[in-house]
Order: structure tokens, then sequence, then C-alpha cells
């Protein structure tokens, strides 16, 4: 039983926790042959051979592989499909992308976003924006499974997988890269932060999300926001927590103005611990809050990032 | 230019899900159905693709039971032009997969060539975020997914795509296949007049057997079960009292 694990790379470099949770997710499945692609991923391979539990890693570097464009990428992934039964990766948007793509190609039903291992065959996932857990069996020869990160802790550091280079097939050329707008910041990233503060339309304003941007800096956290302050053009798409944005867990999630539509916490009820500050006590983010405080955010916030100092 | 638009008729996202008492799924028995939301978001940017001159015919296609006619319907009163309904299930509660979808697609795409498939980039009940890629996989097409802006120039697309780390945008061929995100574009409603027009459009019903596809699940359901509930937590009275409960929580 042998696993492909495709491993998350951003401009040659790997996305460790997003790579290692997703060979905590695969371990039980069987032996672990990562594989790092892209434009550069040389160095991506040496830091996945260090994750625990991975016993190989092959690089495939090819210009027709960078930026993880899904035509090139899927065309790898399937020549490289016959010596395994399970093609699996996290469920970044990247492997969103491309997964789906080799499974087609493989004749097999993905398996998106799952959040538990039950067997080689069966696997848990969330539907209806997290309100139904189903378990599901694949009839499949081959399973292509993306692993929801915010579900498995990210393996350890420490082992010493050989590392191969592959050669890479001719690029289909159906589309090229044009830009990457990313928005630079210092904060942690969302997806693997220990600490999360969001903002909802509750905020009211971009310049007020500053109130809840002075309070994640002072708790080193990331910055999330609701659908409902993205749509409102408080934040950008990428600070999305929710069924059609990010999915997070961290040790401590503070929703600051959110009222908590289910899309809302769908990506972020899993938390260890949720502070709510919301003006409305009826609002149903207090149902799934382990601290609640009924208050108006602009006194509320300001006073509790002078007192964490 | 032809665009194919694949709309999927789902629980309203302002309904509360129940998982049937048996395990099998979610209650979709006498429950508010609608178009999913993404795909609304799809009809959309065909409509305007249209307005601006860029495509001369949408066509709306649907994939399950046949009530998603209803949803054939509300995509034509918005301004699709004709719709095809394929038949693939008799009980509500028979989700058809993604693969399954694709490959009925692909014959329709086969038969109707379209110069671009724009769909919505998941449905909010399986949540799969799939049938795009799939499709596009099968007919060897170039694809850009969760696409927040397009822009079509002859025989390639400009197309931006919502990624983790912020914007990405990519140059694809035409044909091609485009699952849209929600800030694409804002759907319009339908009008009533255009509701009473929509009558009237052409709507095609075909079924699965008629495309040669087999729609028997991949993924066999096993069980379905509500998520844990979180334990209760409780509501401090000022902002002195949160510092001191997270603190003792160990939280900061």
């Amino acid at each position: 039983m042998a696993v492909l694990l495709l491993a998350e790379v951003n401009n040659g470099e790997l996305a460790m926790d997003a790579t290692a949770k997703a060979v905590t997710a695969a371990k039980a499945l069987g032996d672990i042959t990562v594989l790092a692609a892209g434009g550069s991923a040389a160095a991506a391979g040496e830091a996945a051979a260090k994750i625990d539990g991975v016993s190989k890693v092959l690089v495939a570097e090819d210009a027709s592989l960078g930026h993880r464009l899904a035509e090139s990428t899927a065309a790898l992934i399937v020549g490289l499909a016959d010596g395994y039964e399970h093609i699996v990766a996290p469920a970044t948007t990247d492997a969103k992308n491309v997964m789906p793509r080799v499974a087609a190609l493989l004749d097999a039903m993905v398996i998106s976003d799952a959040s538990g291992v039950v067997d080689g065959s069966t696997f848990e996932r969330p539907i209806y924006a997290g309100n139904a857990i189903q378990t599901v069996k694949s009839h499949d020869a081959k399973k292509v499974v993306t692993f929801r990160t915010a579900s498995f802790d990210a393996a350890g550091e420490g082992g010493s997988a050989a590392v191969e280079t592959i050669s890479v097939g001719d690029n289909p050329g159906l589309s090229s890269w044009v830009e990457d707008k990313v928005a630079a910041s210092d904060r942690p990233e969302l997806t693997s932060a220990g600490v999360v503060v969001s903002g909802g339309r509750g905020v009211g304003s971009e310049e007020d999300f500053k109130l809840i941007e002075s309070l994640a800096d002072k708790l080193g956290a990331a910055v999330g926001a609701s659908r409902a302050a993205v749509d409102s053009g408080y934040a950008p798409n990428d600070w999305q927590v929710g069924q059609t944005g990010k999915v997070v867990a961290p040790d401590l999630y503070v929703a600051i103005g959110i009222s908590g539509a289910i899309q809302h916490l769908a990506g972020m009820k899993d938390s260890k611990v949720i502070v709510a500050i919301n003006k409305d006590e009826e609002a149903p983010i207090f149902q799934v809050a382990d601290f609640g405080l009924v208050a108006d955010l602009f006194q509320a916030v300001p006073e509790l990032t002078e007192k964490l100092g | 230019m032809k665009v194919l638009v694949p709309v999927k008729r789902v629980i309203d996202y302002n309904v509360k899900v129940r998982v049937k008492a048996d395990g099998s799924g979610v209650d979709l028995a006498n429950v508010k159905m609608s178009m999913n939301p993404f795909d609304e978001i799809a009809v959309e940017e065909a409509i305007r693709l249209k307005e601006a001159g860029k495509a001369d015919e949408i066509v709306a296609v649907s994939i399950g039971v046949k009530q998603s006619q209803e949803t054939l319907r509300t995509a034509l009163a918005m301004g699709a032009d004709r719709a095809i309904l394929v038949v693939a299930a008799d009980d509500v509660h028979q989700d058809i997969e993604p693969l399954a979808v694709a490959k009925i697609l692909a014959k329709v795409v086969e038969e109707e060539q379209p110069g671009i498939v724009l769909a919505g980039k998941q449905a909010i009940d399986n949540d799969m975020n799939a049938t795009g890629q799939m499709l596009s996989a099968l007919l060897g097409w170039s694809q850009g997914t969760f696409a927040s802006e397009l822009d079509i120039e002859g025989d390639s697309a400009k197309i931006t795509r919502e990624v983790d780390g912020g914007l990405q945008t990519i140059s694809v061929k035409m044909p091609t296949i485009v699952t849209v995100d929600l800030r694409l574009n804002e759907p319009r409603y339908a009008s009533l007049p255009n509701i009473m027009k929509a009558k009237k459009k052409p709507l095609d019903e075909k079924t699965a057997a008629d495309y040669g596809v087999d729609v028997t699940p991949r993924l066999e359901v096993v069980k379905t079960e509500e998520p844990p509930a979180r334990a209760a937590g409780i509501v401090v009275g000022s902002v002195d009292e949160l510092v001191e409960k997270l603190k003792e929580a160990g939280a900061v």
C-alpha cells in the first residue's frame, strides 16, 4: 500500500504546516512518498524529507509546474499514479484546483476535505457547511483525497527520507501564469496560526478593521474576517473564514462583531477556545463561544488590546 | 460564442440542516430548495458576457431529479436562453456525484459546442468543489477555478483567482471551464415579467441513460451524523473578567 502525497509548494518553498498535517492524516494509509513539484522545488523536497513518516521524496522541477498550474501538475501526478493506491494532498486552494482533475483522469471520485480517516477506503468529511459529518467508503481502485488541515496535527520533523529527482513530461500548454497579488504580512498564516482574531460586519468599515488588527498584533495572531465583512469590502477575501473561505482550528479564536452565520461557524467551530464580542446578546456566535462578552466592540476591543499587554 | 452554465438544485442556504434519523443523509423532503448560490453567480456572469456582446447564447443545464426544472426556470428567468434537464435520479435524497455530473456535462459539451462553461466553484450541499475541474479533465480543456475576474480576449481568457495567499491571475486557452467565486459579481433578481417569459423558453428533457453515463455512486454513504456539539460557555460581564478567564484557561 503506497501513498503519493502532493506537497504544498509556494514559490519554491515548502508550506511545512499544511504538508506535515497531510502527512499525519495519511500515515495510516501506507508508505508515504511526497511529491514536491514546481518551477523550483528542490529546497521544498529537502524540507519535506525531514518530516517524520515520509519514506521518499520525488522532486519535479519544470517551468510548466511553476505556480501550480492545474493542467500540468495533474498530468504529472497521473503519470506517477501507477504505483500508488492513494493520492492525497492538504486541502489548500492549490490542491482543490489540481486533485479533482487528477481524480477524473483516473476515473475516480475525489474525496474533498476529509476530516477523518476510518480505514484505507473510508473517510469522514463535513458536508452542508459542517452541519453534518458524512462517512463515505470509496469503491474506486485509486483513492484521491484532500485532507482538511485544521483536523490534523502536524507531523514532527526528524526524518531523513531519500530524495529523487524525476523527469517532467511535455507541458500541455493550456494555461500560463500572469501574476500573483499576495498581500505581504508579518502576521502568521491564517490556517496555521495559534491565535486568530476575526472581525465581522459589526466592525462597520475598512478603517475600523484596524481595531481588529491591533488586537491581533498584540496577541501575535492572524487576522480573519466573516464573509459579510469581506462582501462589505472591510477585509480582503484571503482573510475569509468559513464554508467558502478558510477553515481554521487555532488554540484561541476571537470573533468580534460577527453574528455567527452557519457559513462562518463552519470555518472556526473546531477552535479550542472561542471568544465572542458582540453587542447583540441574541447573536448565534454566543452559542459556540466559551467566553462571551455582550458589549460595544468599539469600546471593548481597544480596552482588551490594552489590558492584554 | 455559446455559454454553457450547469446549475444545481440544493437546499436553500437559509434552511437549517437536519440529519435523517437513519443516518443516510440530510432530510430534504418538504424543505425549501434553491439554485446553488455559486451557480447564480455563474448565470449572472453568462448574462453579462451576452450583454457585453461576447456571447450570443446561454444554455443552462441541470442534472438531478425532475424538480430541478424549477432551478432551470430560475436560470431562464434571470436571462438564460434555453435549458436542458438531465434526469438522473428519482429520489430527492440521491446526490449525483461530481464525476458522474462531469461525464454527462462532457457529453452535453460535445453536442452543444460551447466556447466556455461557467460553473459554481462548489455546491453548498456536498461541498465537494470538484465538478468544474473534473469536466475540464475529461474534455482536456484548460481550467480557471475560483474566479473573481474574467476577461475574454479572442482565443484566450485572463482569469483572476481567489487563492490561499491572495489573488493569482492566469491566462487560459479557449475553450475553457471557469468556476466562479463569490466576488465575481452580484447576481440579479429575476423580474416578474421575466419569470413569466421564462415559462415559454425551451426546456429539453433528457435522462442520464440518453448520454450513456452510469451515475452509480463511487462513494458509498456509510453514515451521516450531526457534528459534536460544543459545551455551553459562559457570558462574562466585563473586559477585565474576560482577560482573567482567558488567563485561567491558559489561552493568553
